[in-house]
């Protein structure tokens, strides 16, 4: 049997205390431990961004963090977006705008849309572009993720 | 269009809101109970003669249940394959490429499993590898495929697949004022679809099911079938929508070696790759192709003259078919009085090759149409102009025997020329270019599909097609939504479930729309039949003076909505009825490819680039690519298609390719030595268009669409960064070290 420990994290507003094994990344806990499989595993070296959770306040790989060092955080992963069924307005925009498509990146993605915008309230393209840049979308749907962060930016109209 | 959301409107994906929330479930997150977790043993070089197999260590690690090597399986080796039974279930004496696995471990853990890969010790003897065309083509060369695996042929003795021979007219007696030649290069690429390829196996009462990220269930379906040696009907196959696919999960893989493990387990079995094994579980051909082409002194062209190899991997995979329908199109959309075209698929120990999107054409356009632009430059001709006066009109038969021309072509490509504002000039530095890509759709097909008009007027449709992030589904509602009159959020579709839904052939060659299109309309079709019964039973009006159609019932004195009729039909016991759809293409026997193009692909694509002289790099400042798709169903999900193919050709057009070591080793596994585009690559300025003359085979005339917009990225982008800077490259990707090394050897000659 593996070492584990155990740690306190709040995930999606709700506080949990796991045992986890010290060697599993925050990824593998989420998916394996607590059924939490919308943050994807594809890379697993911190460069497509489909794990991207959001862990106070930043954006964060879950594929590079031990789940340990998350004892004590508040963690938010693509399934904290909504609340009480109603889908958030960038979710919505994403929709609008078709961004999803095969939408296997699209958690990562949104996770890294919603920590720019929660700094950000009116982005430039070339900021989303730069917030984006390391979530890879194979179906390269860039232009319509691009304009759904834009349109959904708190700073805009609705 | 009557209640919301039919066709030609942007409504919103079916499926979009599980994709948006997290909810949607890949093959890797569906929980399975009890399931045991696979790790697959390889070993660190492509061509080996394996000599032993000790499991005896990996068994030892705590919840470890077995190890499964060639031993463990039927003798002879069950072998698969799509066009060719050659790749066996699990290696077998040898490894033929790197990454083939040749064992595999069952455990309680993901841990587990990994931990006691590791301790699987192989004994091998690292044999000498073939990786490049010279060095299979070469007359000494070891055979990759022992003849025995080998279609009978007078090919068997050497390492190439098959040989085809296309062409019309006398090329070698054709007079030309000008004749260009020269040899491109395409490398090997990887799909890189962001979800790695995953399988589950599970015992189901007498039978198997298996879940897996393929694209065509219904193959793996009747592969399991006869591997397993069951009855199809005894074969569940379940195909979630992949996550991501472009042609690289077309065709079974390890399916067969997950399912003989859940068999021998009585347990499921769940395999999930990395990113790095899928890297080595399939790629893109590679090719070198050598093409003359003759022109006139005004640039009409007089022929076209093509040697197309294409490196396939170990097995024959889909490599004959990939290398015989592309190639047949080499010449293009060009009227040419002569063509020959000779194409080899050439076997070596790499990766088997899959399709990827375009299926082969991108290879085959970078060559034909960078050696139009060397003519037009020797000849001093415009680039536009030399493309216009050769290409094809509307209705002319420029492939004889084949379908004619099925799109008003040159309405594409001046909007093209248009919309980059050709013949304007550009700043010193800069370059601009263009290109023509044409790929034919399916030449044979099959699609059934079914339709449930429910008791509350809101609709099923079957589908066999696999929503690989393309929306099949939408659209298919969308059709349904049209036909029936209800509002598309009332329409589901199910697919994925080959014990449900019937049969459809395959999700490929941009054939869905069409194909599953027709079938889909034909079951709603039937539909409207039984309501047109309804009606007259109901109102005592003949049938024949009753219409049915998008969603209204017109009687000769009013008209009701199709489901007000439904309602009253069914009456206080409810039901439903139920429609059957078919859509076939046939084989033609007397064609060179088994039958004619169902439609064909039509894009052309212009772009201006700078590029930085002190690095190389290419910036693409304005990027146009205009489809003729007939009629867009859903002009949202055709823009997120074209733009895609755009950027992914891009990728391939500047960065992307596989790089091998000395022995046959890739040596860029994995997302950070092999990159792909990302916001950061995206043209500065980006515009796609379409064209829509409703004059397609599909429903409403929609063409198949979604490979078209990437067919002829990298000619475009590398005749822009000629103009750019004088330098022609012939081998792609056009990488900045590439780009500034040909600067350079220009600058010093």
């Amino acid at each position: 049997m593996s070492d584990t420990l155990h740690i306190e994290v709040t995930i999606n507003g709700r506080r949990r205390g796991l045992d986890v094994a010290v060697h599993h990344t925050l990824l593998d806990v989420l998916r394996d431990d607590i059924d939490l499989t919308g943050a994807k595993e594809c890379c697993v070296v911190g460069e497509c961004g489909a794990c991207t959770v959001i862990v106070d306040g930043r954006p964060m790989n879950s594929c590079l963090m031990l789940a340990v060092e998350v004892d004590g955080a508040e963690v938010m992963t693509v399934e904290g977006l909504a609340s009480d069924g109603n889908l958030s307005r960038l979710q919505t925009a994403f929709l609008d705008h078709g961004a999803a498509q095969c939408g296997f990146c699209i958690p990562g993605q949104l996770m890294s849309a919603h920590a720019l915008l929660e700094g950000n309230a009116n982005p430039s393209v070339e900021e989303v572009h730069e917030a984006l840049a390391g979530n890879l979308c194979r179906c390269a749907g860039y232009p319509q993720i691009t304009a759904a962060v834009l349109a959904s930016a708190p700073g805009v109209e609705r | 269009m009557s209640a919301g959301g039919g066709i030609g409107a942007p409504a919103h994906r079916l499926g979009g809101y599980g994709r948006v929330t997290g909810h949607q479930q890949y093959v890797a997150d569906i929980p399975m109970a009890d399931a045991l977790h696979a790790k697959l043993v390889t070993l660190d070089c492509a061509h080996a003669r394996i000599i032993s197999i000790d499991t005896s260590a990996a068994l030892q690690v705590p919840g470890v249940r077995f190890v499964m090597t060639a031993d463990d399986l039927p003798s002879p080796m069950p072998r698969f394959g799509p066009e060719y039974q050659d790749r066996p279930v699990l290696a077998v004496g040898e490894t033929k490429y790197f990454g083939e696995p040749v064992a595999a471990v069952a455990a309680e853990t993901k841990d587990a499993a990994e931990e006691a890969a590791r301790l699987v010790k192989v004994e091998y003897e690292v044999l000498p590898a073939i990786f490049t065309l010279e060095s299979a083509l070469d007359a000494s060369a070891e055979l990759v495929q022992d003849p025995s695996i080998r279609r009978p042929g007078p090919l068997t003795g050497s390492n190439v697949l098959c040989e085809y021979h296309f062409g019309w007219g006398d090329v070698d007696a054709s007079r030309a004022d000008l004749v260009v030649e020269n040899t491109y290069r395409w490398p090997m690429q990887t799909h890189f679809a962001i979800e790695p390829h995953g399988f589950i196996a599970a015992p189901d009462g007498d039978g198997i099911a298996v879940w897996s990220s393929i694209q065509h269930p219904y193959q793996l379906q009747k592969t399991l079938a006869r591997v397993l040696e069951m009855p199809m009907s005894k074969v569940r196959v379940l195909a979630p929508d992949p996550g991501g696919a472009f042609g690289g999960k077309q065709h079974p893989k390890l399916e067969p070696l997950v399912a003989f493990m859940a068999l021998r387990a009585d347990r499921p079995v769940r395999l999930i790759l990395t990113l790095e094994e899928a890297f080595q579980a399939v790629r893109r051909t590679s090719t070198a192709i050598r093409v003359r082409t003759g022109f006139k002194s005004d640039g009409t062209l007089v022929f076209q003259d093509f040697e197309n190899d294409y490196l396939v991997g170990a097995y024959g995979d889909t490599g004959d078919r990939i290398t015989s329908k592309a190639s047949y199109l080499s010449a293009g959309p060009y009227r040419t009085p002569a063509v020959r075209i000779v194409a080899r698929a050439v076997l070596s120990h790499t990766t088997p090759t899959h399709p990827y999107r375009g299926f082969g054409i991108p290879q085959v356009t970078w060559a034909r149409e960078c050696n139009l632009d060397a003519g037009a430059f020797a000849l001093g001709i415009d680039r536009l102009e030399i493309r216009l006066r050769n290409l094809a009109k509307y209705g002319e038969e420029f492939i004889p025997g084949d379908t004619p021309a099925d799109g008003d072509w040159a309405q594409t490509v001046r909007k093209a020329a248009d919309e980059i504002q050709w013949g304007t000039p550009l700043l010193e530095g800069q370059g601009r270019g263009i290109a023509i890509g044409l790929k034919s759709g399916p030449t044979t097909g099959l699609s059934y599909a079914t339709a449930r008009f429910l008791a509350d007027g809101s609709v099923l449709v079957y589908s066999g097609t696999s929503d690989m992030g393309q929306g099949a589904r939408t659209i298919f509602a969308q059709i349904a939504a049209e036909e029936l009159g209800v509002p598309v959020d009332r329409v589901s579709v199910v697919m994925g479930d080959t014990s449900v839904v019937p049969y459809d052939q395959q999700t490929s060659a941009s054939r869905s729309s069409v194909l599953m299109g027709n079938a889909v309309l034909s079951a709603c079709r039937s539909l409207q039949g039984q309501i047109r019964k309804m009606a007259s039973r109901l109102y005592g009006v003949d049938e024949a003076a009753i219409v049915v159609d998008r969603g209204v019932v017109r009687l000769p004195d009013r008209e009701e909505a199709i489901v007000d009729v439904l309602t009253a039909g069914l009456g206080r016991m409810g039901g439903e009825l139920i429609g059957n759809g078919e859509s076939r293409k046939d084989a033609d026997p007397d064609h060179p490819l088994g039958g004619t193009a169902l439609f064909f692909e039509f894009n052309c694509t212009a772009c201006d680039v700078e590029v930085d002289r002190e690095t190389g790099e290419t910036v693409i400042l304005r990027y146009v690519t205009v489809s003729d798709v007939g009629f867009a169903l859903n002009p949202i999900q055709v823009t997120g298609q074209d733009e895609g193919a755009a950027v992914m050709g891009i990728g391939h057009a500047l960065m992307e390719h596989l790089i091998l070591d000395d022995s046959g080793r890739t040596r860029n596994l994995g997302a950070i030595d092999y990159r792909i585009p990302t916001t950061k690559d995206l043209p500065l300025d980006f515009h796609s268009y379409i064209v829509e003359n409703a004059d397609g085979p599909g429903p409403y005339g929609v063409k198949g669409m979604s490979e078209g917009s990437l067919l002829g990225t990298a000619p475009a982008v590398a005749a822009a960064v000629r103009e750019a800077t004088g330098v022609v490259i012939r081998d792609l990707p056009l990488t900045p070290e590439r780009v500034w090394r040909a600067m350079r050897e220009l600058g010093a000659s």
